[in-house]
């Protein structure tokens, strides 16, 4: 059997959100991933954000490519519409699909080999065209599915399972959607759920290309010691420039916090997010200044993680399009079909 | 040698550099004799280039009304000296060739069966204009001043064409007209005017529009619904694309809101192009891209996904000559097996054969009702001879009753009232499944699309008995498409016969004028053009009908022939190949030497051997 349902429970301590429903709700099939893989971890924090944020679970579209992080769609929003396409091409689906109905959330997962391959150039082309969506690349340097073979985030000299070392430089998925002009740009870690959750949050409330790179070790093939991409490497040269909490507008701030520390940023449906700031020197609104950041620290051998940057009003493909409000795939004849005047005209026109 | 003496019935061929401006002066001396009620047939014949490398356009003048190319130069306008050995082979005996006499040429230059008709062009542009751009564009125009003299062409018609085209901006329209005259007063004062060949009013051209198959097929997306057109530009095919975001702006603008109700993409290369598409499709808008050949190989592992997912799509496939680069500007339709077998596996696609710029727009228009309906992509193929030349053709028609056939689109309220949805399940025994568009119902009708295997409720399944099911059902819904797609065309001769001619798309116009031909001669051919494949099962009682049956194409290997045989399982013999594939649109004359030869040698008895 390839196909697992979750068996639903009722849990009558569960929390309910402001629509009425449960965590359990915002749920998937069971994994079938390995045991501890850190793409589970990022579908955990992706049911956690949603029913957070109290979004109908119906009013997300999940899409992916192909590859073991691409298969994560079928373990969280079970409720939601699926689109598992073809390698590397996710970008573009949800490009389409995001042009048909501007009304949903279109929330991308993809992974290194998935979107740093073959994907490389439609991931470029869907920031660059702001198209309104979360995408996340579940990161961790390796091909799992087909065993263990490098990928193009590998960093160079790290070590394979087999003991081959990386000898080619590494894509950086983060240094191009911030060059590309993605409009929200984050780092996380798959062990870090508490940073995680916050910066998925932030990605589903912001109305334009948001990117999140995840690192996510793979425990199959790339969680040894050499990997630059294991829990204990990523561990130890996180560097975490900031943290997010989420307001609602009618709770009051309490907590203290030292001048220039916080700053808060209110999104287009009235939640505010707070940014606490963990190093004085890093301001996550000025896209070059977090590009001259994220280079010096990568050679200082860090992995920084946080809001790398954020547009507080973006623009996405609709409003360059200049599309009607009504979602395209609602217009009818009446709107589309031009009238019979019209038709004479085009005739006219060619005689 | 005497001259040739034509009324309404000749071949006028005009040699130019490209980019020199000289394709509107072309256009408007199509326009003209049009304009005088005589069909006349235009063909850009252009290089892969943008400028300085040779160009022509062909125009077939015929009161008959035949508007496939004929073959063959009545009048050469001869305008550029790279190609002036080739186009000077080119004349019929007893045709005309008409050239810039500026610099004289060597006697050795020229032939003695035609009649030669020289023009100093550039002098007369050097005296006259200053920029070295008017005199190069005003040159263009003077020559068409100076045919209307030669071939009695109505000024008049000239000038209110050019006065249609510079309306409201005189200061283009003024020198324009002066060129004109300017041409015509020199080869009335210097010239026998007119010659041999010539322009008579008549009243053939009726309410009939003169338009390309790009732009009507761009029409036919507008009245079709489709609100969403990825694409990557690619000769044949940009016009295409390019017409759609033309008529879109003035025709599918919100009026209150001056807002848009499209979206149009210029995607990074055809395989996104075909992504957005699917994307848009699959959330209920009505998309498609325009391509050709090589965009269509680019495309083929999401048209299998499309396929197997059953997501519809439109792919306009404007075809142009192959394999590889190959002949990126002349036409052929040589896609025809790549497209009904695009992708890995066991795939079969829609695919519609228009024969004119108005079926581009008819069957364009039915293309997104019928990938809706089945949901699958729908191949519209067309080729460049009707996609990039503008056709004669009947005006295009709305039946303004029609609505658009969305297909089998489950609601939250059917969902609500406890229809059982799954994706892949024959519910009504036609192989057509119901679909849901994301964010119907909180509940009820999600499902996962993929292009794995999957059972009828859309479940992950590698069973082999699942997959099975799946792609029996769909054949099933194939055999559906067949009743769905257009009917072929059916033309008895005159005669009962026991030879029947299958043809398709743009070969129809020189088809309709060998099968005169054919007739002239006393040869009968009852002839059915091939509108869509799946084949309707027409094709095959009109095959079984016919003791031989030729197959006339625009390619090497008989790929429509092919795929008859394949299909219908024809005996191969029963069918034989007529082709034409040099990159020229084939002619009556090619089609009906080709068919009276071998009807000749199937009726030849043979003789007895005589000893060596």
């Amino acid at each position: 059997m390839t196909y697992l349902a979750k068996p639903q429970l009722h849990y009558p301590a569960l929390p309910v959100n402001r629509l009425g429903y449960t965590r359990r709700d915002y749920e998937g099939s069971v994994s079938t991933l390995c045991a501890g893989c850190g793409h589970d971890s990022i579908s955990a924090a992706i049911v956690q954000a949603c029913f957070e944020l109290d979004i109908e679970p119906h009013k997300v579209a999940k899409l992916s490519g192909i590859g073991c992080s691409s298969k994560t769609p079928t373990y969280f929003l079970g409720n939601s519409h699926g689109f598992n396409s073809v390698h590397g091409r996710m970008p573009s689906v949800a490009t389409g699909a995001a042009l048909a109905n501007r009304e949903l959330i279109y929330l991308g997962v993809s992974g290194d080999g998935d979107s740093a391959s073959i994907g490389l150039g439609q991931f470029a082309h869907c920031m660059r065209r702001a198209v309104n969506m979360v995408y996340i690349v579940e990161n961790n340097g390796v091909y799992g599915l087909t065993k263990g073979q490098f990928s193009a985030t590998a960093d160079k000299g790290s070590k394979s399972k087999r003991g081959a070392v990386n000898a080619d430089a590494p894509i950086d998925m983060v240094m191009l959607a911030l060059q590309l002009g993605a409009t929200f740009v984050a780092r996380g870690f798959s062990g870090d759920k508490t940073q995680l959750v916050p910066l998925v949050k932030g990605a589903l409330l912001h109305r334009g290309a948001a990117f999140i790179d995840v690192i996510s070790p793979c425990v199959a093939f790339n969680n040894h010691p050499g990997s630059t991409k294991s829990y204990d490497y990523v561990r130890e040269h996180n560097e975490a420039v900031n943290r997010l909490d989420f307001v609602s507008p009618r709770k009051e701030i309490t907590a203290e916090y030292a001048p220039g520390t916080v700053e808060e940023v209110v999104q287009h449906d009235g939640v505010a997010i707070r940014l606490r700031k963990l190093h004085s020197d890093f301001d996550a609104h000025n896209r070059i200044a977090a590009m001259n950041y994220l280079q010096e620290r990568a050679a200082a051998g860090e992995i920084v993680t946080g809001l790398l940057f954020e547009e507080p009003h973006p623009e996405d493909l609709h409003a360059r399009l200049n599309t009607v409000e009504v979602p395209l795939n609602r217009l009818g004849d009446g709107e589309l079909v031009p009238g019979p005047e019209a038709l004479e005209r085009v005739n006219d026109a060619y005689r | 040698m005497k001259p040739i003496e034509a009324v309404n019935d000749f071949v006028v061929k005009f040699a130019n550099v490209n980019g020199s401006g000289s394709a509107s002066a072309n256009t408007l001396f199509a326009r003209s004799v049009q304009r005088m009620g005589v069909p006349v047939s235009p063909r850009n014949i252009f290089p892969s280039n943008i400028q300085g490398l040779p160009t022509w356009y062909e125009v077939r003048v015929s009161e008959a009304g035949w508007l496939g190319r004929r073959g063959g130069v009545d009048l050469m306008v001869a305008m550029n000296p790279q190609t002036w050995d080739q186009d000077l082979q080119e004349i019929e005996p007893g045709g005309y060739l008409f050239y810039d006499s500026t610099k004289p040429l060597p006697k050795s230059k020229f032939r003695d069966d035609i009649t030669v008709i020289g023009m100093p062009l550039t002098e007369i542009c050097n005296e006259t204009y200053v920029d070295a751009r008017e005199r190069q564009l005003f040159k263009n125009i003077i020559y068409v001043g100076a045919l209307s003299a030669l071939l009695d062409i109505d000024p008049n018609e000239i000038a209110q064409l050019i006065g249609e085209q510079y309306k409201g901006k005189e200061k283009l329209l003024k020198p324009n007209i002066h060129a004109l005259q300017l041409g015509r007063a020199h080869a009335l004062a210097r010239i026998a005017c007119p010659i041999g060949l010539r322009v008579r009013r008549a009243d053939r051209v009726g309410e009939r529009i003169f338009i390309d198959g790009n732009s009507a097929a761009a029409l036919g997306a507008v009245w079709g619904g489709a609100t969403v057109c990825a694409w990557y530009p690619l000769t044949p095919s940009t016009s295409l694309a390019e017409a759609f975001a033309r008529h879109c702006r003035r025709l599918r603008v919100d009026p209150d809101t001056g807002a848009n109700r499209y979206a149009i993409v210029q995607a990074e290369d055809e395989l996104a192009s075909i992504g957005i598409v699917i994307g848009a499709a699959w959330n209920g808008a009505r998309a498609f891209t325009a391509t050709s050949g090589p965009g269509v190989s680019l495309m083929t592992e999401f048209l299998g996904l499309a396929y197997f997912a059953e997501i519809p799509a439109v792919i306009f496939n404007v075809q142009r000559g192959g394999p590889s680069t190959g002949l990126p500007t002349r036409t052929q339709q040589a896609d025809v097996l790549a497209c009904a077998y695009a992708s890995h596996g066991d795939t079969k696609h829609v695919l519609l054969f228009p024969e004119d710029p108005r079926e581009c727009f008819d069957l364009g228009a039915a293309a997104f009702d019928l990938a809706d309906r089945l949901p699958t992509p729908v191949f519209v193929m067309m080729d460049l001879d009707i996609g990039m030349n503008e056709v004669l053709c009947e005006p295009l028609a709305w039946d303004y009753s029609r609505r658009m056939d969305r297909g089998k689109v489950m609601t939250a309220e059917m969902l609500e009232a406890g229809r059982e949805f799954g994706r892949y399940l024959d519910a009504d025994g036609d192989g057509i499944p119901y679909r849901t568009y994301p964010g119907t119902h909180p509940l009820r009708g999600a499902y996962f699309t993929r292009g794995t295997t999957k059972d009828r409720y859309a479940r992950y399944s590698e069973d082999g008995p699942v997959y099975v099911d799946n792609m029996e059902r769909l054949l099933a819904k194939f055999a559906t498409a067949k009743r769905l797609v257009p009917k072929p065309v059916l033309r008895r001769c005159a005669k009962p016969t026991r030879s029947g001619v299958i043809y398709y798309g743009s070969t129809a116009a020189a088809m309709a004028e060998a099968l005169a031909a054919l007739e002239g001669q006393g040869i009968h051919v009852d002839a059915m053009r091939v509108r869509a494949f799946p084949f309707a099962d027409e094709v095959a009682d009109f095959i079984a009908g016919h003791e031989a049956v030729f197959v006339v194409e625009q390619n090497r290997d008989a790929q429509l022939r092919t795929l008859l045989v394949n299909e219908l399982a024809i005996d191969p013999a029963k069918l034989q190949p007529v082709l034409h594939y040099d990159g020229t649109p084939i002619t009556a004359r090619f089609i009906a030497g080709r068919i009276a030869a071998r009807l000749a040698l199937a009726n030849v008895k043979p003789l007895k051997k005589v000893g060596p």
